[in-house]
């Protein structure tokens, strides 16, 4: 029972990590290498906005989701603009700016054990016996919403179908009058918004360390190999997957062993099916 | 019509570079002199910098530069050759290094025997395990290549395997600090103009083809992988070489070995040396070692340093020093009316 519990609460924390990671990869195929950076970096921003002005939490969580959404816009409109479509370069730059914020993050002394969010709901309940804090429902709560509302958003809106056709056929979409490199943009911003909201939502469950970026990177990566680069939907199941392997090695091997599960995931994936559970590139454009 | 005057740039090919390219070349002195004196201005220059340093502190600076250099070497190669980005050279130099480090204190084998058996095992376990990535096209092998580093780094740590957090003490050191100096640098040299004459042998030609199309390599009947696989050999174990040789000079081997300065060092060089010319990612290791060890008190900000850098060329100088230098050297240019 516990391992039903802990399993989903570790999927819906998975899938939040890497919804935004795939989105962007989805629609203008940029890897974007500084999503565990992001992450990191909006938990570092409400505790600023929390701590440091003193702002409601709620308030404060509002305020981060806009800076980070307008960083991301910046980011890509400011540099991976300019080297859209050379792979190197694309993989180089987006790697080196995520370094530069963690590695930034740990010089400007950001951390140690002061560096908490608070949860939101104080207490926790009892399912089935098994005590859940307030701030895990949340979780799931929250992540499944958001699930739900890209669902939503890119089938019923403008924008969210022009994203669409841009992920489907960037060609097309550019005869039918939508601006791909405005799109990005905005698919950036709102990939990195994604990030931050998974930052914010996870982060009240421990300290913010700087290491975490590179876990959370890891992790969304692995989520998105197995449920295919580029399909949001795989990724999704790809995140039930990997959370309930992971919950079941550390019920029955240890906690040592959780990295390592994405990790084999990822091996694995790539020696069996590399287009993923629910790839929606073709396997031939994969396979050399 | 105020505009009529348009002018353009011209650039041609200087005369001495068209004549030294022939057969020509072997008949004048001058044209000799051209070919071979920035080749030999590159091979005195690293032989005399042992001398021309002030002090240990700084001698110890040149043979970082070394392995550091062979780290990009085997970026580039891999990046501009192969189409291939690396972002873990920690991999291969922790892999090398550890294998080294057992080598020598398990089974007491001297320095001159560990590093080229390290090199040669390190290079093939590191092919092994990069093997899944490489039938495939795409981000995959840089994702896989940035993984690598972490997790065995974690799984060092948390299986308190190879030393754990402590690592592997009292490995051998060189000889003595000539020896350790001159053995990088000849090191240096040997797979500089190795690689050099390796990307011109028909073996080069078909890896620059699966970089700009593998599809037409795989209809030639070429298998891509095995090809792939032979060039990620190679670098890993110009990679494992550098891990070796660092842990035989720092006589400890630990889990900074993955750490991200060999990640992203020797990537940040070759953008500023220049992508693709194999010797540009040396120049590169030679300006950014001393700076980053006049960092050394900044701690992590170096690295900070390193990737605002690297953005900075990849999106706005993207031909780094040794391309604007060999056209500098190769090319005059004029302004001529459109």
């Amino acid at each position: 029972m516990d391992i039903l519990i802990y399993g989903t609460i570790n999927s819906i924390a998975l899938a939040l990590m890497a919804l935004g990671f795939a989105l962007v990869y989805g629609i203008s195929r940029v890897p974007n290498f500084a999503h565990g950076a992001i992450y990191v970096l909006s938990g570092f921003i409400t505790w600023t906005f929390l701590r440091s002005f003193g702002l409601n939490y709620a308030i404060s969580i509002l305020l981060t989701m806009v800076v980070i959404g307008a960083l991301g816009a910046a980011l890509y409109q400011f540099v991976l603009i300019r080297v859209r479509g050379m792979a190197i370069s694309e993989i180089i730059a987006s790697y080196a700016i995520g370094l530069a914020i963690l590695e930034g993050l740990r010089w400007g002394g950001f951390k140690g054990m002061s560096y908490t969010l608070p949860v939101f709901v104080e207490g926790s309940i009892s399912i089935g016996g098994i005590p859940v804090d307030f701030q895990r429902i949340m979780v799931v709560g929250i992540g499944v919403l958001i699930v739900v509302a890209l669902w939503l958003f890119t089938h019923y809106t403008r924008i969210g179908l022009a994203l669409r056709g841009m992920a489907q056929d960037e060609r097309a979409a550019l005869m039918l009058g939508i601006d791909s490199d405005l799109m990005a943009v905005v698919a950036m911003a709102i990939g990195a918004m994604l990030a931050g909201l998974a930052g914010i939502l996870l982060l009240p469950l421990g300290n913010i360390v700087v290491e975490s970026g590179y876990n959370v990177l890891i992790l969304a990566i692995a989520v998105c190999i197995v449920g295919g680069l580029g399909s949001w939907m795989g990724a999704v199941m790809a995140a039930f997957l990997i959370g309930f392997a992971q919950i079941l090695t550390v019920v029955y091997l240890g906690s040592h062993y959780q990295m390592v599960v994405a990790f084999l995931a990822i091996i694995f994936t790539l020696i069996l099916k590399p287009s993923g559970l629910f790839g929606m590139q073709k396997e031939l454009e994969e396979r050399v | 019509m105020a505009n009529s005057e348009q002018r353009r740039r011209e650039r041609l090919d200087r005369g001495i570079k068209v004549r030294a390219d022939g057969l020509y070349a072997l008949m004048s002195w001058r044209e000799l002199a051209y070919l071979t004196i920035p080749r030999l201005v590159l091979i005195v220059g690293m032989l005399i910098l042992p001398f021309a340093m002030p002090g240990m502190y700084w001698q110890r600076v040149v043979t970082i530069v070394c392995i550091y250099a062979l780290l990009a070497l085997s970026f580039d190669f891999l990046a501009h050759y192969l189409g291939l980005v690396c972002l873990g050279g920690a991999f291969f130099v922790g892999t090398g290094g550890y294998i080294a480090a057992i080598l020598n204190t398990s089974f007491g084998l001297p320095p001159l025997v560990t590093i080229p058996v390290a090199t040669l095992i390190g290079a093939v376990i590191c092919t092994i395990l990069l093997l899944p990535c490489l039938p495939l096209r795409g981000v995959y092998f840089a994702i896989v290549t940035l993984m690598y580093p972490l997790v065995l780094a974690r799984i060092i740590e948390a299986l308190d395997i190879l030393g754990g957090t402590d690592g592997i003490i009292g490995v051998d050191s060189f000889a003595n600090r000539w020896v350790e100096q001159y053995f990088v640098i000849a090191v240096v040299l040997l797979f500089l103009f190795g690689i050099r004459r390796l990307v011109n042998l028909d073996i080069g030609l078909v890896f620059r083809a699966v970089m700009d199309n593998d599809q037409a390599v795989r209809a030639s009947g070429m298998n891509i992988s095995f090809y792939k696989a032979i060039a990620v050999f190679i670098a890993s174990a110009l990679g494992c070489l550098g891990g070796a040789c660092l842990i035989h000079i720092y006589m400890w081997a630990g889990i900074s070995l993955f750490a991200l300065d060999f990640s992203i060092l020797p990537i940040a060089a070759t953008v500023i040396g220049g992508a693709g010319t194999l010797v540009g990612p040396v120049l590169g290791c030679i300006i950014l070692v001393p700076i980053s060890e006049l960092l050394r008190e900044f701690g992590t900000l170096r690295i900070v340093f390193y990737s605002l850098i690297l953005v900075g060329f990849v999106v706005f100088r993207s031909e780094g020093i040794m391309v604007y230098g060999e056209r500098k050297y190769h090319q005059f240019q004029r302004w001529v009316k459109v």
